[in-house]
């Protein structure tokens, strides 16, 4: 059995993905939430310390699995990030064949990515990600954590405000 | 909500096939309830989606988990369909949410049950019950993890 009782969000650790400069933001998202991708797509570019953990609803996205798996695979050649991006910013281009073209636009290993992407490895660090998020509460995409404290309503605004604080002008 | 200790009401519903489905099917193990405002409602789906990601390691501690609402067994079924769900959906249409009622979850202004996750017991004893504070909050997965470990 798996321990899921309550837990607060984990600390970043090495093994989360993290990108960006600016106040801390942890991010579960699925890369088969639209929702998500929107959201995605505002905040990336804000000038924070985002880290993405995975957090696929199969029931509601079956592509979900697939595509963190994919990203995981990605993440072992060193791209995590070029395929999270593009999985968020093309989301009609999920099948297969799509994300082979996007390894081979990536220059990676396309037989060492497939035999990544069902691998234990990867499957238990999607796995690790998604439990940290039901321990802390996580019950539908995405779900933002700032300095430990979920931001339950409109948090792409929470985010870019706390984004202005780090790049705005300063006092005195 | 119902009070802890009580013994948890009796009830025989129609599931998402049509087929009877009885709190004295559970005994033995510990049931947990979710009354669910409706079928295919955003949150909703949100709710039953996550409790489907950890139904296995639900049932891994010797309970099940069913959900309850107003819907008929013919939107269940659909929606049961639409998300991939295994768990049973109870349908408490006629009398309209009378087994809802019976658990102190029910919302009258609103004609259904409020967002609600209840604990029996082995015995059939309400040992944990989470009522949230609107409709649209969800209850996390770690709450029923925290209950089923008491």
């Amino acid at each position: 059995m798996t321990e899921l009782t309550s837990s607060a969000v984990p600390p970043l650790d090495a093994d989360d993905h993290v990108a960006g400069e600016g106040p801390e933001a942890i991010v579960y998202a699925d890369f088969g939430c639209p929702h998500c991708a929107a959201v995605w797509a505002r905040i990336r570019g804000l000038p924070l310390r985002l880290c993405l953990r995975h957090f696929p609803m199969a029931a509601k996205h079956p592509r979900a699995p697939a595509l963190h798996a994919a990203a995981e695979a990605a993440g072992l050649q060193g791209a995590f990030w070029e395929m999270a991006d593009s999985l968020f910013a093309e989301r009609g281009r999920v099948d297969d064949p799509h994300l082979w073209e996007r390894v081979e636009h990536f220059g990676l290993d396309l037989e060492r990515f497939n035999s990544d992407r069902p691998s234990e490895r990867v499957a238990a660090r999607v796995r690790r990600d998604f439990e940290s998020g039901i321990r802390a509460g996580v019950s539908g995409t995405p779900t933002a954590f700032v300095a430990g404290r979920p931001v339950r309503d409109g948090f792409e605004d929470a985010l870019a405000r706390l984004a202005s604080l780090a790049s705005g002008p300063r006092g005195p | 909500m119902i009070e802890l200790g009580e013994t948890a009401p009796a009830f025989s519903l129609p599931d998402q096939d049509g087929n009877r489905v009885s709190l004295s099917d559970f005994a033995g193990r510990k049931l947990v309830i979710a009354f669910y405002p409706n079928d295919f409602s955003p949150v909703c789906t949100d709710q039953l989606s996550v409790y489907q990601e950890v139904l296995g390691e639900i049932e891994s501690r010797n309970a099940a988990l069913v959900g309850i609402s107003v819907d008929s067994p013919y939107a269940h079924a659909a929606f049961r369909e639409r998300l991939g769900l295994t768990m049973a959906l109870l349908s408490d249409f006629h009398p309209k949410g009378e087994v809802t009622r019976a658990y102190g979850a029910w919302i009258e202004s609103r004609g259904h049950g409020n967002r609600s996750l209840v604990l029996v017991d082995e015995d059939g004893i309400v040992a944990w019950s989470h009522a949230s504070p609107t409709p649209v909050e969800i209850p996390g997965a770690n709450l029923i993890f925290d209950a089923l470990a008491r």
